[in-house]
């Protein structure tokens, strides 16, 4: 038998991960990015990644990090995974302490932790204010390492357009377009892993980088992968308005005093210092004394959507609260927050010592994604390591890990869980893929030419189709229609009636689509025909999303639709009559709707059934309570 | 009359074609930066003289000066377009690629040969497998993990290249970003196991005795890499190298 080769797309934490793991198992492995790996979108990532490393006397646990996180996902998330996922976790940061990531240390030289949301124990590892960028060069350290010994060719500038199937539905390849030739080639494959990271683009604009459109999730989906989950994506409080991007403003404003606030008066148009205390609204103070300034981000982000959107309160008219330090000394916020105040007014041209921030929510992390499977161990609850069951899709022979898929972290996900579940799972299907290709009769190379030709032929009709039109609509227009229409229906609070609005309005948006013409015809680094694609597979994602949250008629971790919510009693606790009811009213309501949604591509759009949820480690016997 | 933003871009077809400038006005917003600019381009490609062009082409991802993809000259200076805010340029806003990598097309150049650099420098820790061996690295002082952390948040932007005098077509200097790679790699108690390999590499040619010392590379570089503090340190090390290369032998 020929010598077996897989390709991994994406050179993000996951992707760099499952490549490594190949690479030192023998397999070749041929490394498909859009751009060069460094420059993924786990560079953004500022917070950190937890591991129960239990160093500050807290006697932190990983049973509790498996609870936070089940908990944290309403439940939501496949228990075994997440059990292994927090069992690992540990060996997982040694490893990257022996990469030589810049972890901060404690005055005796060992790796420090610091706190994050959702969490009462001090867990989170962390490289300055640069974590993510941290882990991935070390990881693409290793992997040019790799290279040096041939064992990874990079094919960076290289777009995945599609799978290439054989006749029993197994993954044998795919075809990707050359980003600076515009030529498409098909890669013959005996396994393929996606790790081509989340999806913000489809509400326009978010916290992600550019380049997270979810198109090649889309790809897959439309060839048959099931998408798992897609109405549950995180949409964080704090973000900074702009043209480009949402940059997104760190919880720890929020964590070392920030107050949330806006005029009383609707439409006032004086400045933020002219607004006397008394004519301010500190709604969150306001609405929940407890904890005011400091409530989860889904709280946070629904009541500035009431502030701005039901009461007419955000600033000057517009979506914009403000975020406000201004009282605080400028030396502290200098230690706490420098660096996070200084990209505000590096992006904003503003002071943000002298006046307050200007915010709004924003789409941050995507918790749906491929579905993906693993192997139970019934001895242990946690999965069976290195088997060919973990991370695979539905396709055989095509797995997916990190952002795209939709692993661990149910309706909501835990700050610094997602740093740790991208190199987790990127390990876990590295080492899943190797055991599959044991388990193969045949390579790759005995699949006729003939597939991959007619597969790359079908592409190179696309785009040509693409190419040759003229006189029609353009896809940036598009996505900023799309964008709309994502952030008024599909937001952090949702209602029937909109998302029916919605579904219409991207079924128009598919339409118009179609007659997308291309303002370059060139044949070389043509950027406007990838784009393109990518918007038309956006819509078709953006449907799935929106259809998942038309059908789930309730409220689960960031899916909220006020019809349907259960309301926690006030001030009654375990034992009170009004609280027991409402555990048993919360216990009947999962038993319909504790249940992944599940989404398969057909020529009508999205058909969703609902799939159980493995909660065999930690039983659903009480809801999510931050009282 | 209306307030614009006036871009002036040095635009190239492809590697072969020749260079020619093109101008672009959009209506003025606050809070623009060169990326968000180019990006009301892609939707409305209308240039100076009214006719619908080609869409410029350039390289961004982050949009907040992490991920290094965006370096472009903007009014002269090589520096990170994404954050290049309007109201703080003057008009018309120049635009031109970097010079010392090899033209892609307009915008965008090819800077393959900063990573393959890090190649030759062997700018990693070698590990016996991404296993967990259930021990940590040993333990690193606060005060060298500040230094380490400071080198370590070079995104191979380029800048730095972009304006060494001695890093050019016609000159086999590596330049200095690879110089404080390999300084991070040789301060981590087990990088440093290899020390030997990677100072060897830059006492060849092209290695560290063609820095000029102009020191023009840290007064560009976005995150403030102390590149010459590399510099000074490797030459030490190498130094010692060399000496070592001679009696212990
Ligand atoms: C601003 C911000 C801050 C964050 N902070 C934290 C934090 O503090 N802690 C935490 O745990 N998480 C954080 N996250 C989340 C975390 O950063 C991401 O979930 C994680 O990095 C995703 O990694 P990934 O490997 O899945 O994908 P990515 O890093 O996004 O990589 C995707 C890869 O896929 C490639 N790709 C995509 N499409 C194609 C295609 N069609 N063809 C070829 N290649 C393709 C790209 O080139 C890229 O290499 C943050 C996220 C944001 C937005
Ligand atoms: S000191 Fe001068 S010559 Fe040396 S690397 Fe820096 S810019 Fe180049
Ligand atoms: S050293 Fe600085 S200027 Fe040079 S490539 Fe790295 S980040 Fe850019
Ligand atoms: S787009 Fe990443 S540095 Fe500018």
């Amino acid at each position: 038998m020929a010598k077996q080769r897989v390709v991994v797309i994406g050179g993000g934490l996951g992707g760099l991960w499952a490549a490594l793991r190949l690479v030192e198992a023998g397999y070749p492995v041929d490394l498909f990015s859009l751009f060069p790996v460094k420059r993924s979108h786990s560079c953004c990532a500022q917070g950190g990644l937890n591991a129960v490393l239990d160093i500050k006397g807290q006697r932190d646990s990983i049973q509790q990090h498996i609870i936070d996180t089940i908990k944290g996902g309403d439940y939501l998330g496949d228990q075994p995974p997440i059990k292994t996922m927090c069992e690992d976790a540990p060996g997982l940061i040694r490893t990257y302490d022996r990469m030589g990531v810049t972890f901060s240390r404690t005055p005796e030289g060992i790796m420090d932790q610091r706190l994050f949301g959702g969490v009462k124990n001090r867990r989170t590892c962390f490289a300055g204010a640069t974590t993510g960028a941290q882990l991935l060069y070390s990881i693409d350290e290793q992997i040019r390492a790799k290279e040096d010994q041939a064992g990874v060719t990079k094919y960076e500038y290289w777009e995945f357009l599609s799978l290439v199937l054989d006749d029993a539905g197994v993954c044998r390849g795919i075809t990707a377009l050359n980003l600076k030739t515009m030529q498409v080639q098909a890669f013959r494959a005996d396994a393929v892993i996606l790790a081509t990271g989340g999806a913000g683009l489809i509400w326009g604009r978010s916290t992600m980088s550019s380049s997270c459109t979810g198109a090649a999730t889309a790809r897959a989906y439309q060839q048959g992968a099931k998408f798992g989950n897609a109405e549950f994506s995180q949409f964080h409080p704090t973000a900074m308005k702009g043209h480009d991007k949402l940059r997104l403003m760190s919880e720890a404003c929020r964590g070392e005093g920030g107050r949330i606030w806006v005029p009383r008066k609707a439409g006032d148009q004086r400045a933020a210092k002219s607004v006397p205390e008394d004519e301010r609204f500190y709604f969150l103070e306001e609405w929940y004394p407890t904890y005011g300034n400091t409530v989860p981000r889904d709280v946070a982000s629904r009541a500035i959507v009431r502030a701005t959107r039901h009461m007419g309160l955000g600033v000057r008219g517009q979506e914009v609260v403000y975020l406000d330090l201004t009282h605080k000394p400028r030396a502290f916020l200098e230690a706490r927050l420098g660096g996070i105040l200084e990209m505000y007014e590096t992006f904003a041209g503003q002071d943000p010592y002298v006046n307050p921030m200007e915010i709004f929510p924003a789409m941050h992390y995507t918790m749906g994604g491929l579905w993906v499977g693993y192997e139970k161990d019934a001895q242990t609850g946690g999965i069976v390591r290195a088997h060919p069951k973990n991370h695979a899709t539905t396709i055989p022979g095509l797995y997916a890990c990190g952002e795209c898929d939709f692993a661990y972290h149910g309706a909501n996900r835990l700050g610094a869980n997602s740093l740790l579940s991208a190199s987790y799972s990127g390990r876990v299907a590295g080492d899943a893929t190797a055991a599959y290709l044991k388990s193969l009769k045949s390579s790759s190379d005995k699949l006729p030419q003939s597939a991959y030709d007619a597969e790359k032929k079908r592409q190179e009709e696309i785009n040509q189709a693409l190419l040759t039109r003229t006189g029609g609509e353009n896809a940036s227009t598009l996505h900023h229609k799309l964008g709309e229409v994502m952030s008024e229906h599909v937001f952090v609070e949702r209602e029937n009636k909109g998302l029916d609005n919605a579904l219409a309005e991207i079924g128009t948006l598919k339409e118009r689509a179609r007659k997308i013409a291309l303002d370059d015809k060139s044949g070389w680094t043509n950027q406007t025909l990838p784009w393109a694609r990518q918007l038309q597979d956006m819509l078709v994602m953006a449907e799935v999303v929106t259809k998942c949250a038309r059908l789930r008629d309730e409220c689960r971790g960031s899916h909220y639709k006020a019809e349907f919510e259960l309301k926690q009693p006030e001030g009654k606790f375990a034992g009170d009559p009004e609280y027991e009811a409402y555990k048993a009213t919360w216990k009947t309501n999962n038993e319909k709707w504790l249940k992944h949604s599940i989404a398969t591509h057909t020529s009508d759009g999205p058909k969703v059934e609902y799939w159980p949820v493995e909660v065999s480690v930690m039983a659903p016997e009480t809801p999510r309570d931050y009282r | 009359m209306e307030k614009t933003i006036h871009l002036r871009i040095k635009r190239q077809d492809g590697p072969a074609s020749s260079p020619y400038w093109e101008e672009f006005k959009l209506p003025y917003a606050p809070q623009h930066n060169v990326i968000s600019a180019l990006l009301y381009l892609r939707e409305h490609p209308i240039n100076l003289r009214g006719e619908r062009v080609a869409p410029v082409v350039w390289e961004s991802n982050c949009m907040e000066e992490v991920c290094g993809a965006c370096t472009m000259i903007v009014n002269g200076t090589p520096r990170q377009a994404c954050a290049a805010l309007v109201d703080d340029l003057a008009q018309p806003i120049v635009l031109e690629p970097l010079v010392k990598f090899p033209i892609v097309r307009d915008l965008h150049v090819d800077r393959q040969k900063m990573f393959d650099a890090l190649k030759k420098v062997k700018a990693w820790v070698p590990l016996d497998g991404s296993q967990d061996i259930h021990q940590h690295a040993p333990r690193i002082a606060p005060a060298d993990q500040a230094l380490r952390y400071a080198f370590s948040r070079c995104m191979t932007c380029g800048c730095c290249m972009e304006v060494c005098p001695q890093y050019h077509d016609a000159s086999a200097f590596i330049g200095p970003a690879p110089l404080g790679q390999t300084a991070l790699h040789n301060s981590h108690p087990t990088g440093g196991f290899f020390k030997e390999e990677r100072l060897h590499a830059l006492m060849e040619k092209g290695g560290l005795a063609d820095c000029g010392n102009a020191q023009n590379c840290v007064k560009v570089c976005p995150k403030d890499i102390p590149l010459t503090q590399a510099i000074g340190e490797l030459g030490r090390q190498a130094t010692i190298q060399w000496l070592r290369d001679i009696f212990v032998k």
